[in-house]
C-alpha cells in the first residue's frame, strides 16, 4: 500500500473531459467552394482523417487544373464586378461579419480543428480560434482606411490572390492570409493543406452565412498538385504561401519574370537563449511552450535550446520534470496539453530525424508518457549536448524535438543563434533588459521574443529573414503584402 | 607646348583597395564615336566572389553604424563628389558622347541623390515602422533593418538602351541599397564604366569603409550569374538586367530565396521603395510586468 502511494501521483491523474464532437454537424463528403457554392471536384477525391484515431472523419473533393481554373475565374469575376466597385466601408462590414460568425461558432471550430489536426483543444479553443477572429477584426477596420497603409494615397489592390496553407494552424493561417487580402480589395483563391482540409470548408459555410458576395473567397481542397496550379495560373496577382522551405523556393522559381507579387513563410529553427540571469521558472515555462506548443508543428518553433553553460544542468534537469507532468492524449480532452502528430508522414519524419540525432551522438531523453494505440503520436524529446553540426540543430524537424546546446558569452549565444540559413525567429531570456535590446539588433530572425515566446497577434507582423521567406503578415506591413501604389499601378504590376 | 596628359589606369573597386582584374583581362573602353578611351578591368568569377567576401565582411560594421553617421557619410560623398564635378563632366561628355552641359546636370543629379538618400537614413525606420499595439501585456515594436549583401546590376548603355546617364544610373541603385545598412557589390555599366570607377574612388576617401561598396566593371552576362547564385548574397538588383537572362538570374536567386528587384527600364527615380527593397522588418515582443 505504501508502495502504491508513493507510486502514485495522484494529482496529475485527471479524470477523462473530452469535448463533445455532438458540436458538429459535418457532412459525408465536400465539394469545393466556388463561387459561393460547394461544387464537385474534378480531381480524385480523398479522405481527411482524425490523426489522434485514424477514424474517417469525411470524404473531400480534390480541385483539379481545371477546377482551379474555375475557381481562379471566379475570383476574377468577382473582382470585376463586386469586390473593386465596392466600398472599403462595406468590404470591412463583410469583414466584421466574419469576425463576428467566428466566434459565434468559436467552439464548433475548435472542436473541428482539433479533430482533424490533431492538436489539444485548449489551444484550438483558446489560442487558433480567438486568433482567427481577431484577425477578421483588426483587418475589417483597414479596409476603408486603406490611405494611411503606408503606400500614399489610393493604393490598389493587386487583383486575385492565390493562397496556398500548411496544416499546422489551418483555419489561423487562413485567416492571416484571407484577412488582409479582402480588406485590400483582392479576390481570394485558397488552398488548405490535404491533411486539413475541415476547418476551411466550415469556414465556406460562415462565408454563406455572412452573405459575402460569390466568387470573393474561393476554396479549392487537394494536394500538392492542386497548390502548384494554383499559383502558376497566370490569371493569378499574388501568391501567399506558407509551409516548407522546399516548396517556398519552387515557388519563388515558378513565379519569376512573371508580374506575380510574392509573399513566403517558410520554415524555421528558432534559438531560445537562456542566460544565467534569466527568470528561471518563467523560463522553463516558455521552453516547453516555444517547442511543445502545437506538437512543435510550429515554424517560428524554438526547437533550439541556447543556455548558458552554468546554468546547463539545472535548466535541463527542470525542462525535464516540467516534462513529465505533460499529458498526451485525446486532443479533444481539455486536460491534454500534447495533441497527436499530425499525420503518418510526418510522424516518420520526426522519428527518422531523432534517430539520427541519436546516431549522431546526442543524448536523447523521452518524457515517460503512454503512447495511444490508434493515432500518431510522438512523446516530448529532449536531445542534450548537441553539435552546432549536429542534423537536428540544422534541420527543421517540426515536432516535439529539443535539441540543448551551450553557450558562454552573448557574443557566443549570438553567433549559434544565427548560424542557420533560416531566421523567422528567436528568444531571449535575461532580466537584464539592456542585455536583451543589444543581443535582440544583432540577431537576424524576424519575430524576436524577450521572456516570452510563440505569442502571435493581428497588430504584430510576423515573417523571416533569410531562407525563412519573405513578407510580412500581420500589422499594417501585412496590409501593405496586398496592396500597389496608385503610381505603380500603370505597366508594371 | 601641350603637356602630355597622364591616362589613368581603371581598376576594379573591392574591399576600399583598387585591384586589377585576377584574371588579367581587360577591355577596351570606346568614346561615343568609337575613339579608344582606355582599358578597363575585366571582372571574372573569382574577382564577384572577392567583391562578396568584401561585403559580408563590411555588413556588421555598416549596419551597426549608427543611422546619424551613416547619413553622414553618404553626404560626404556627395561633397566630395561635388569637388571632383569637373572630372566627371570630362569622363561622362567623353564616354556618352554629350554637352559637358548635359554632362554636368547628370553629375548634379548624382550628388543630388546622395544627399537625398542621406537625409534619408534617420528616418526611414520611423516612417516604416511601428509600435504594435498587441491584446496582451507586451510591448512590441517592429523596426526596419538592413537584408545583409546586396548584389547590383547597374543599368546599361549600350544599343537600344533606355539607361540614361552612366554616373546617375549608378548612384540611383547605390545609394539606396547603403541607406539602411546594406553593403553592395554593383556591376557597372559596362560599355560606360570610366565613371563608376572615379566614383570609387570617391567613395575611398569619403568615408565610407572598405567593402561597403565593391564596383565591378566587365560583362554583366558573365558576372551576374555568379552573383545571383551566391549563398552569401541575400538580395539581388536587376535595375540594369533588361537585355539578360534575367529571369533565369531570378531563378537562380531563389535557390537560397534572395529578394529580387526586377529590371527597371530607365534610371530608376528616387523612391523609398528603393531603401524598403532591401530591408528586413524585425518585431520584437517583451513582456511588461504585472503591476
Amino acid at each position: 500500500m505504501a508502495k502504491e502511494i508513493a507510486n502514485t501521483t495522484s494529482f496529475l491523474e485527471y479524470a477523462p473531459a473530452p469535448e463533445s464532437t455532438s458540436i458538429l454537424h459535418l457532412k459525408k463528403s465536400y465539394g469545393l467552394f466556388i463561387d459561393g457554392e460547394f461544387v464537385d471536384g474534378h480531381g480524385q477525391s480523398f479522405s481527411t482523417i482524425s490523426p489522434a484515431t485514424e477514424k474517417k472523419i469525411a470524404e473531400i473533393a480534390s480541385a483539379n487544373t481545371a477546377d482551379v481554373d474555375t475557381a481562379v475565374s471566379a475570383a476574377r469575376r468577382a473582382l470585376d464586378k463586386t469586390w473593386s466597385k465596392m466600398s472599403g466601408a462595406d468590404r470591412g462590414k463583410y469583414l466584421f461579419r466574419i469576425a463576428r460568425l467566428v466566434q459565434e461558432r468559436a467552439r464548433e471550430l475548435a472542436v473541428a480543428e482539433s479533430l482533424d489536426n490533431g492538436k489539444p483543444i485548449k489551444e484550438s479553443r483558446d489560442v487558433d480560434v480567438p486568433l482567427v477572429a481577431a484577425w477578421f477584426f483588426y483587418y475589417a477596420g483597414w479596409a476603408d482606411k486603406l490611405d494611411y497603409a503606408g503606400l500614399g494615397a489610393n493604393p490598389r489592390s493587386l487583383g486575385v490572390a492565390a493562397q496556398v496553407i500548411p496544416w499546422n494552424f489551418p483555419l489561423l493561417m487562413l485567416a492571416w492570409k484571407i484577412a488582409p487580402a479582402l480588406a485590400a480589395g483582392n479576390t481570394v483563391v485558397l488552398k488548405p493543406a490535404e491533411t486539413t482540409p475541415l476547418s476551411a470548408l466550415l469556414f465556406a459555410e460562415i462565408l454563406q452565412q455572412a452573405d459575402l458576395p460569390p466568387g470573393v473567397v474561393n476554396i479549392v481542397t487537394g494536394a500538392g498538385e492542386t497548390g502548384a496550379a494554383l499559383v502558376r495560373h497566370p490569371d493569378v496577382d499574388k501568391v501567399a504561401f506558407t509551409g516548407s522551405t522546399g516548396v517556398g523556393r519552387e515557388i519563388a522559381k515558378a513565379i519569376a519574370g512573371t508580374g506575380k507579387k510574392v509573399t513566403l513563410e517558410l520554415g524555421g529553427k528558432a534559438a531560445n537563449i537562456v542566460f544565467d540571469d534569466a527568470p528561471i521558472d518563467q523560463a522553463v515555462e516558455g521552453i516547453v511552450n516555444g517547442i511543445f506548443f502545437n506538437q512543435g508543428h510550429v515554424c517560428c518553433a524554438g526547437s533550439r535550446l541556447l543556455v548558458q553553460e552554468n546554468i546547463h544542468e539545472e535548466v535541463v534537469d527542470r525542462l525535464k520534470q516540467r516534462l513529465s507532468t505533460l499529458r498526451l492524449g485525446d486532443p479533444l480532452d481539455k486536460n491534454t496539453d500534447i495533441g497527436a502528430i499530425n499525420s503518418r508522414e510526418q510522424l516518420e519524419r520526426i522519428r527518422t530525424l531523432s534517430d539520427i540525432g541519436e546516431a549522431e551522438g546526442a543524448d536523447r531523453w523521452t518524457a515517460p508518457c503512454v503512447i495511444p494505440e490508434n493515432g500518431f503520436w510522438f512523446a516530448p524529446t529532449i536531445f542534450d549536448n548537441v553539435e552546432t553540426s549536429s542534423t537536428i540543430a540544422r534541420e527543421e524537424i517540426f515536432g516535439p524535438v529539443l535539441s540543448v546546446l551551450t553557450f558562454r558569452t552573448p557574443a557566443e549565444a549570438i553567433a549559434k543563434a544565427n548560424n542557420t540559413p533560416y531566421g523567422l525567429s528567436a528568444g531571449i531570456w535575461s532580466d537584464k533588459g539592456s542585455k536583451i535590446l543589444a543581443v535582440a539588433d544583432k540577431l537576424r530572425a524576424g519575430v524576436i521574443w524577450a521572456n516570452t515566446f510563440n505569442r502571435f497577434d493581428p497588430a504584430s507582423p510576423f515573417g523571416g529573414y533569410k531562407e525563412s521567406g519573405y513578407g510580412r503578415e500581420g500589422g499594417r506591413h501585412g496590409l501593405a503584402a496586398y496592396l500597389k501604389s496608385a503610381a505603380t499601378q500603370g505597366a508594371k504590376k | 607646348m601641350t603637356r602630355l596628359t597622364i591616362p589613368k589606369t581603371y581598376k576594379l573597386y573591392i574591399g576600399g583597395a583598387f585591384p586589377r582584374s585576377e584574371s588579367g583581362r581587360s577591355y577596351e573602353v570606346l568614346s561615343a564615336k568609337g575613339a579608344f578611351l582606355a582599358n578597363a578591368a575585366q571582372a571574372s568569377r573569382k574577382d564577384a566572389r572577392d567583391a562578396v567576401v568584401a561585403a559580408r565582411g563590411a555588413q556588421s560594421g555598416w549596419a551597426g553604424a549608427t543611422a546619424y553617421n551613416r547619413g553622414q557619410v553618404l553626404y560626404r560623398i556627395a561633397e566630395l563628389l561635388d569637388g571632383r564635378r569637373a572630372q566627371f563632366v570630362e569622363e561622362i561628355s567623353a564616354s556618352e558622347g554629350v554637352s559637358a552641359a548635359a554632362a554636368g546636370a547628370q553629375v548634379d543629379e548624382a550628388i543630388d541623390t546622395w544627399i537625398w538618400y542621406a537625409g534619408w537614413a534617420d528616418k526611414y525606420a520611423q516612417v516604416t515602422g511601428s509600435g504594435n499595439p498587441v491584446a496582451g501585456p507586451y510591448f512590441n515594436i517592429s523596426v526596419p533593418e538592413p537584408t545583409g549583401v546586396v548584389a547590383i546590376v547597374a543599368p546599361q548603355g549600350g544599343a537600344g538602351s533606355t539607361a540614361g546617364g552612366s554616373l546617375l544610373g549608378l548612384v540611383a541603385v547605390v545609394a539606396p541599397a547603403l541607406v539602411a545598412g546594406n553593403t553592395v557589390v554593383v556591376i557597372a555599366d559596362q560599355t560606360r564604366p570610366l565613371s563608376a570607377i572615379s566614383l570609387g574612388e570617391v567613395l575611398a576617401t569619403s568615408d565610407v569603409p572598405g567593402g561597403v561598396v565593391n564596383i565591378l566593371t566587365g560583362s554583366p552576362a558573365e558576372i551576374a550569374p555568379w552573383l545571383a547564385s551566391h549563398a552569401d548574397v541575400n538580395a539581388l538588383d536587376l535595375a540594369g538586367a533588361e537585355a539578360l537572362e534575367w529571369v533565369d538570374l531570378e531563378i537562380s536567386a531563389a535557390d537560397t530565396l534572395k529578394r529580387v528587384l526586377r529590371p527597371e527600364p530607365g534610371v530608376p527615380e528616387r523612391s523609398l521603395d528603393r531603401i524598403l527593397a532591401f530591408v528586413e522588418t524585425k518585431t520584437v515582443w517583451h513582456t511588461k510586468a504585472l503591476i
